[in-house]
Formats: C-alpha cells, sequence, structure tokens
C-alpha cells in the first residue's frame, strides 16, 4: 500500500494538477467553471483531476444547486512536511555512522 | 511557518568533520565503504552511472549527476515515489571538512521542462510557502 507521502508526491507530479492545486491555495474556493477557464485543458479534465486532488484529501468539494465549489485542504501536506523530517533524522543518523566509519578508516 | 515550507522543498544536513576532504571523499565513492555507512550499493564514481541502494526496508532507484573529486559528488535518488537529488559538497577547513549534503524533492531537469506555463515544483512550494505565511 503506498504510504501517505508518496499519494502526495504522486498527486502533485502532474502539472495541471499541480497548477490546479495551487491555484485554490492562492486565490481560495472556486467553482469547475471558474478552474476550467484559465486551466487550459477542458472541462472533463479539469473535473478528473480535482477527483483525484480530492481522493488525495488534498481539495474539498461543496455542492451549491448546480454548481460544485472546490476548496484547498492545506492540511493534507503534513504527511509531506513529515517526510522532510524523517529524512533528515535518516540522514543524522548516517552522519553518525559516516564519523564512526572515518574513525576505523586507516589516513 | 515559512520556515517549515522550506524545508519542504529539500532536507539539508551540515557537519564539521576532523578529517580531509579526501579522506571523507573515499568513505562516499567506494561501494565497501559506502556500505558501511550507507546501504549495500553497487556505486561507481562515473556520470551517468546507474546504481542502487539496497535496505532490508527496500531500494532506492539512482543515478550519477556529478562527480568533482574531493569537492562535489551528486545522484538522483528516487524513492518512496519521489524523484530527488542528493548533493554532497565538501569544503576544507582549518581542522577538517565541512561536510554538507542537501536532498532536494525536485531533479533539475524537471525543474527546466517545468518551467514553462504551469510553473514546476520550485515554484510551487514557493507559493504554498506564501500561502502558508499568510495563514499564519
Amino acid at each position: 500500500m503506498p504510504t501517505a507521502h508518496e499519494v502526495l508526491f504522486r498527486t502533485l507530479a502532474d502539472p495541471t494538477r499541480r497548477a490546479l492545486f495551487e491555484r485554490l491555495c492562492r486565490e481560495g474556493e472556486q467553482t469547475v467553471g471558474a478552474l476550467t477557464a484559465r486551466a487550459g485543458v477542458s472541462q472533463p479534465a479539469v473535473s478528473k483531476h480535482l477527483g483525484v486532488l480530492k481522493q488525495a484529501g488534498l481539495v474539498r468539494d461543496r455542492h451549491e444547486g448546480r454548481q460544485t465549489h472546490y476548496s484547498a485542504q492545506l492540511g493534507a501536506l503534513a504527511p509531506m512536511i513529515d517526510w522532510t523530517s524523517q529524512m533528515a533524522g535518516f540522514w543524522q543518523s548516517r552522519f553518525d555512522h559516516l564519523e564512526d566509519l572515518l574513525k576505523r578508516m586507516d589516513q | 511557518m515559512t520556515n517549515t515550507a522550506t524545508e519542504t522543498r529539500s532536507v539539508v544536513v551540515e557537519r564539521e568533520i576532523p578529517y580531509p576532504p579526501e579522506k571523507i571523499w573515499r568513505a562516499l565513492t567506494q561501494p565497501h565503504l559506502i556500505e558501511e555507512w550507507l546501504m549495500n550499493n553497487d556505486f561507481k564514481p562515473v556520470v551517468d552511472h546507474r546504481f542502487n541502494l539496497r535496505a532490508d526496508w527496500g531500494a532506492v532507484d539512482c543515478q550519477v549527476m556529478a562527480v568533482e573529486p574531493t569537492k562535489t559528488l551528486s545522484y538522483t535518488w528516487a524513492a518512496y515515489g519521489l524523484e530527488s537529488v542528493v548533493t554532497w559538497t565538501l569544503t576544507p577547513t582549518s581542522t577538517g571538512t565541512h561536510l554538507r549534503m542537501e536532498q532536494s524533492g525536485f531533479r533539475p531537469d524537471q525543474q527546466q521542462a517545468y518551467q514553462g506555463a504551469k510553473g514546476g515544483w520550485p515554484r510551487f512550494f514557493a507559493n504554498l510557502e506564501q500561502v502558508l505565511a499568510r495563514i499564519d
């Protein structure tokens, strides 16, 4: 099963999808129509991308009449931030091992 | 908050090491030595060489990008669905070496490819940084 940060990185690896998420972060809640107008791809494509973002927990949808409004869920990025602290911990311990090795090595 | 977003882009670990760059370089580039502090591997200090780092939890796919003996070494690092680049920089000091490791969450060639209308990871994180700063 893919880990949370793996899902996030894969979801945001697509430039069109990342641009949609970025716009929702920057400009707040928007309808599918408003997003499509500036996305450079068709509305079905935008809806599909939004579906993938929703599945990853990065956006939330809200229905109002015939319109669907989408907003960014910044809290969903937490595993991505966790990933960097995990990697920092990983490298710190590797540095410790490296120093131990250097002590043992001949000049 | 800005700091957190910056860290999302890359991981930096730096340390003063009381040994000369030449010695550290050997530990960073000789497979039997790399194995002792990092992971089992088939590394060669040759640009474009592809290698794996293997541990009990899985493998990391890598490719050498730059080699400047005793000064700098960088390779791609693909694991957990993220392509990143690990860059080692060795700077001699009066007491040994300042060793710096930076792992960036994107590849420079991807950065270039994404610098079109859609924007790339670096810009994404820069924008995110601004958004997070505003929320704070």
